[in-house]
């Protein structure tokens, strides 16, 4: 399941064969079984499977986006990494670190220093005001007063809140709530975003506002994330790579157009029929190889776009388009007859 | 056979009613049956039988099991007496280093255990006190008599009732504003020209030591019930009787175990103060959405942090209804408790009352109230409080209050000084003014209530002759008439229909424990009192919740106005009902009926004002008018809220009752009160008051599962 770009990168998370299982006896159940969990057969013995055996890991400055069904695991997943549940079995690193070694106290710093979480459901808390609730985390830390209002002023700027500051909670909308928690679990300035359905409360137009809100903030932020969604589009917008579970299970753990194009297994295959192919395919994939046509048009696009976000510009050419890569080198061509067969005519876009 | 499986809960109820009439009228009286007086005392009667019971004899009637069960509790009272003598005087001798003789003593655990108690209370009380008011018990405690017979400067002056009034109303005026300000004001300037500076500030001392102590120790015990579910399920049952059982009921043990005073008083009233608390902060904690939790833990709380700062300040809401709970029993127990030793306005207001002084009871009563108004506003105003972390304050801004509470104080210095020197002989009125020293309106009360005897002397006697001789006897005389198999089929019914066979065996259970004891005769009496104010308060209540609830200005209006009078300690209402009814049934029926109304009411109105506005659109769209929509769709949503109200109307009317007893009435509060004034009474008290309990927790039980379910069935979650 492991993405061979990101070998050379800095492992931030790595989980290795990691179980959830509620219930009494979880743990002898497991070790009887000796890690083959089948959920049907813990249920009759009142085991509820959250996580079951997820291996991988998330590379520094990575987006991984977590899908799958409600009751899937992916919250219990996050949960374990940010050790508010407590795995059954299995380790977890973080930066080389044992996590589930570590004792209360140590738990307490790496999440002070390391981690930040937002909510679907906000979690602010409802006596404090914005500007308090984005400085709580500063000020549980010791930090003093004066300083973490500057702190948190500075994020309340980054999240675009100003002039709200003394508001709360109650007299925000969701959208604004949700920066507030955003605004929070930035504070403390981690290295590691846990995002759990951050947008799922929100009505579709601020849903995507947030999502570009988002992708802006990561762009400068460069955060490690990991991010919890059932919305399909959300994932391919933000995502890195999207790993998908299925009651408890990480079914296929790939790049958004691997996924599309090499479903792992028949679920996953179900789960992404339905996604428009422009919206996960990339320019390359597509284009024509050939360079001899000469009668281009002016215009160019990146052989990285995804084909959705250009294709409004490509159909408004009357020429083919030159497909170029990061070095200005042409590599092949693409024309507006091209991008109606992709957007209109499913089976022969390959 | 349609009808039946059409309405099955409705052929229930018939045929249980059907049962109940059956027995009762099958059952006859037994000639010798005495009603009331010769089942409760343990005096030899012809036809009785005794029986042996560790060591105890108990004697009963012999006659029909149906009709009434024996009493073969009546050891219970007795051995709880004995039980608590035998821990206070014998159990556990220990040596115990006596700092007075200075040398070691040989004292029952117990003992020495209530004597630190009290003696702390006590000492905490008498500073706050005699801060107030002056006195010298509290530097003779921390030195001598000798030492004080030496240095007779030392003792406390107390401060002039000018610098505590300028002090409360900048305390009022910073936590809420001005309207704050000027009902502290006109509450201070009251209690002092009408001369109950003393006793009210002997009342708040008393006070200002139980209320805080209740409220901490209320919200540690609600941490720990929240935390292990091994606390909670232990502390639980006792919460629910607690808080049923009336007040009186555990003056006597209370006596017993820590002898009469302040500070019995003070330790009584949080017994009584902190179940309410811990319930309170419980359902508070338990609201907290787990995601609040989660979102504290991920900034890095410790679990300290985590309840200090996330969990408590997210549960205030519920913990703030706690700290007024907490105010409201105190003030309440602040008359209550003088029945063993509170000094202060309870104390004056019983021996006006018992003197028939209404004019003098009227304004030690208005002064509770009023205080009792002022520290409820000021502690919500002190919980709702916001930091404002911006704008650059100088340094007069910063500390202004203090600024102008140190100016206000040296002002009241120099006036009270003037006032030395212009009051010669006699009393410095700018320090304190004494009591029965101030203005007194008692001659005008007493005057207005002669009046209103001779000028309405007849109206009234007919009202009153015709509800008890005609409402009030015929129901009493059915209720004692119930033979006992009758009510114990219609109890254990009821329970059964509602919410099956456990709550059958529950309610059954505890009506047994009523009829074993040897009370059953009183508790129907009780049970008469309390349903005649329920029924009567609950058909006021609804009636005038719901008008109240068709608009919202009424309905704030007729909120504030139940905040008010439930703040009022519940004696109070005894005041004004003597002066129009003197000392009769009526009168305690009247108190009884005022003060249920208030939780029949107020659940009216929220239950009703809480109903989706897009139901009500929807009710609309289909064409119902405003009166078919107040019973097809307001009434029926609304119901099990209000059924909650009724709950607490049971409540409030058992405890009016009870207290009633103080005017004389004939039921379980009577034999409390008896057993105040007896040394040996404890055990009887506290069985008395758990019988009370019961009454209140039968009735609570059969409504809330109802109230339960019919939510359910709406769909409501909880
Ligand atoms: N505290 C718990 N005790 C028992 N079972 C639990 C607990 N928390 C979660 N579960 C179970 O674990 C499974 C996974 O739950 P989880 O909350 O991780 O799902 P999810 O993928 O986040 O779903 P959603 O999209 O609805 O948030 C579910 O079957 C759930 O019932
Ligand atoms: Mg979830």
């Amino acid at each position: 399941m492991e993405d061979k770009d990101m070998k050379n990168k800095d492992t931030v998370i790595k989980c290795d064969s990691v179980y959830k299982i509620f219930g009494p006896n979880a743990e002898k159940m497991l070790e009887q079984n000796s890690g083959h969990v089948d959920p049907k057969v813990f249920q009759k013995k009142g085991c509820i499977v959250g996580v079951n055996n997820a291996s991988f890991e998330v590379g520094k400055g990575e987006r991984l986006v977590v899908m799958g069904l409600s009751g899937s695991g992916k919250s219990t997943l996050l949960r374990c990494i940010s050790r508010l549940t407590e795995a059954t079995a299995g380790k977890i690193y973080i930066d080389g670190q044992d996590l589930l070694a570590l004792k209360g106290k140590e738990i307490i710093e790496l999440r002070r220093s390391k981690m930040g979480m937002v909510f679907q459901s906000f979690a602010l808390l409802p006596h404090k005001t914005v500007l308090e609730n984005i400085a709580f985390p500063l000020q549980i830390k010791g930090i003093k007063t004066s300083e973490s209002i500057d702190k948190a002023l500075e994020m309340v700027k980054l999240v675009g809140l100003e002039g709200r500051e003394n508001y709360f909670p109650r007299e925000l909308s969701g959208g604004q709530q949700q920066r507030v928690g955003i605004a929070r679990s930035l504070a403390v300035e981690p290295d590691i975003w846990f995002l759990d359905e951050p947008f799922s409360a929100l009505d579709p137009l601020i849903r995507k506002e947030m999502q570009d809100e988002f992708l802006r903030l990561q762009s400068s932020l460069k955060k490690t994330i990991m991010f919890v969604t059932h919305d399909f589009d959300e994932a391919l917008k933000l995502a890195d790579r999207i790993a998908i579970m299925k009651d408890g299970i990480i079914e296929q753990l790939d790049s958004p157009a691997n996924i599309v194009l090499n479903p792992a297994t028949e679920y996953v295959k179900k789960f992404t029929q339905e996604v428009p192919r422009e919206k996960v395919l990339k320019i390359e994939s597509v284009m024509d190889e050939r360079n001899d046509e000469k009668n281009l048009s002016d215009f160019t696009v990146s052989k990285d776009a995804i084909i959705e976000t250009v294709a409004e510009k490509i159909l408004g050419q009357e020429k083919s388009v030159a497909v170029i890569d990061d070095n200005n080198n042409a590599v092949g061509i693409i024309n507006s007859e091209k991008i109606i067969r992709i957007l209109f005519g499913k089976n022969k876009s390959e | 056979m349609n009808i039946i499986n059409k309405y099955p809960k409705a052929f229930q109820w018939s045929f249980l009613l059907l049962v109940f009439f059956g027995l009762c009228f099958a059952i006859d009286v037994p000639e010798n049956y005495k009603f009331i007086r010769a089942q409760a005392e343990h005096t030899k009667f012809d036809g009785q039988t005794e029986f042996n019971f560790i060591g105890i004899t108990v004697r009963y009637i012999e006659y029909n099991f149906l009709w009434r069960i024996p009493p073969l509790f009546g050891w219970l009272p007795i051995w709880v007496n004995d039980g608590m003598f035998f821990l206070l005087n014998d159990w556990l001798p220990i040596e115990f280093w006596d700092a007075d003789v200075e040398k070691y003593k040989t004292r029952p655990l117990v003992l020495q255990i209530t004597r630190v108690i009290s003696a702390s209370i006590l000492f905490l009380i008498e500073f706050i006190r005699e801060i107030l008011i002056g006195g010298l018990k509290t530097v003779v405690a921390l030195t001598s008599w000798d030492w004080i017979d030496e240095n007779p400067w030392a003792e406390l002056p107390g401060i002039p009732w000018t610098i505590v009034t300028a002090g409360t109303v900048i305390l009022s005026y910073k936590l809420s504003g001005k309207a704050l300000a000027i009902f502290s004001f006109i509450t201070m300037v009251y209690i002092s020209v009408f001369g109950q500076w003393e006793p009210s500030m002997q009342t708040l001392s008393f006070i200002l030591v139980a209320a805080p102590v209740s409220f901490i120790l209320g919200l540690s015990l609600g941490i720990l019930a929240y935390k292990s579910k091994s606390v909670e399920k232990s502390l639980y049952p006792i919460l629910l009787v607690m808080q049923t059982m009336p007040q009186y009921a555990v003056l006597v043990p209370a006596m017993v175990l820590f002898g009469i005073g302040d500070h019995s008083a003070a330790i009584i009233t949080i017994v009584v103060a902190t179940p309410p608390m811990i319930l309170l902060t419980l359902l508070g904690l338990r609201g907290v959405s787990p995601e609040v939790i989660e979102a504290g833990k991920m900034s890095g709380c410790n679990n300290f942090q985590l309840l200090f700062n996330v969990l408590i300040p997210t549960a205030r809401r519920d913990i703030l209804i706690g700290v007024n709970q907490v105010i409201m029993v105190c003030l309440s127990m602040a008359v209550i408790a003088a029945f063993i030793g509170a000094k202060g306005l309870g104390w004056n207001l019983l021996l006006a009352l018992n003197r028939l002084n209404i004019g003098l009871a009227l304004e030690a009563g208005i002064c509770i109230s009023l205080i009792a108004v002022l520290l409820d506003k000021m502690s919500l105003a002190w919980a709702n409080k916001q930091t404002d972390y911006f704008g650059n304050l100088t340094f007069f801004e910063r500390h202004k209050y203090g600024l102008f509470f140190i100016g206000a104080a040296l002002i009241g210095l120099i006036l009270t000084y003037i006032g030395s020197l212009y009051f010669k002989e006699g009393y410095n009125y700018l320090s304190e003014v004494p009591h029965n020293k101030g203005i007194s309106t008692a001659e005008f009360w007493n005057r207005g209530v002669d009046w209103i005897w001779d000028t309405f002397f007849y109206p009234l006697k007919i009202f009153n002759t015709w509800l008890i001789q005609d409402v009030l006897q015929p129901m009493r005389a059915a209720y004692l008439r119930m033979p006992v198999v009758a009510t114990f089929v219609l109890v254990m019914g009821a329970g059964y229909i509602i919410g099956g066979i456990r709550s059958a065996l529950i309610v059954g259970g505890l009506t047994l424990f009523i009829a074993l004891s040897p009370w059953w005769d009183r508790a129907l009496v009780t049970a008469y009192m309390a349903t005649f104010g329920v029924i009567i308060s609950s058909i006021i209540g609804i009636t005038v919740g719901t008008l109240c609830a068709q608009n919202k200005y009424s309905a704030k209006f007729i909120l504030a106005i139940c905040d008010i009078f439930q703040t009022f300690p519940s004696f109070v209402y005894l005041i004004p009902v003597m002066m129009l009814f003197g000392v009769t049934d009526t009168s305690v029926l009247i108190a009884v009926v005022v003060y249920a109304t208030i939780p029949a009411t107020r659940y009216t109105v929220e239950g009703l004002r809480s109903i989706p506005p897009a139901i009500h659109d929807a009710g609309s769209m289909s064409g119902v008018n405003s009166l078919q929509r107040i019973f097809t769709i307001d009434f029926p949503l609304a119901f099990p809220h209000i059924m909650l109200g009724i709950n607490q109307t049971v409540v409030f009317a058992l405890f009016m009752v009870i207290i009633g007893a103080f005017i004389g009435t004939e039921d379980l509060g009577q034999y409390i009160l008896k057993a105040l004034s007896d040394l040996k009474g404890g055990g009887k008290g506290l069985i008395l008051g758990i019988c009370v309990a019961f009454i209140g927790l039968v009735a609570d039980n059969l409504i809330r599962t109802w109230a339960e379910k019919r939510k359910k069935e709406l769909g409501y979650a909880d």
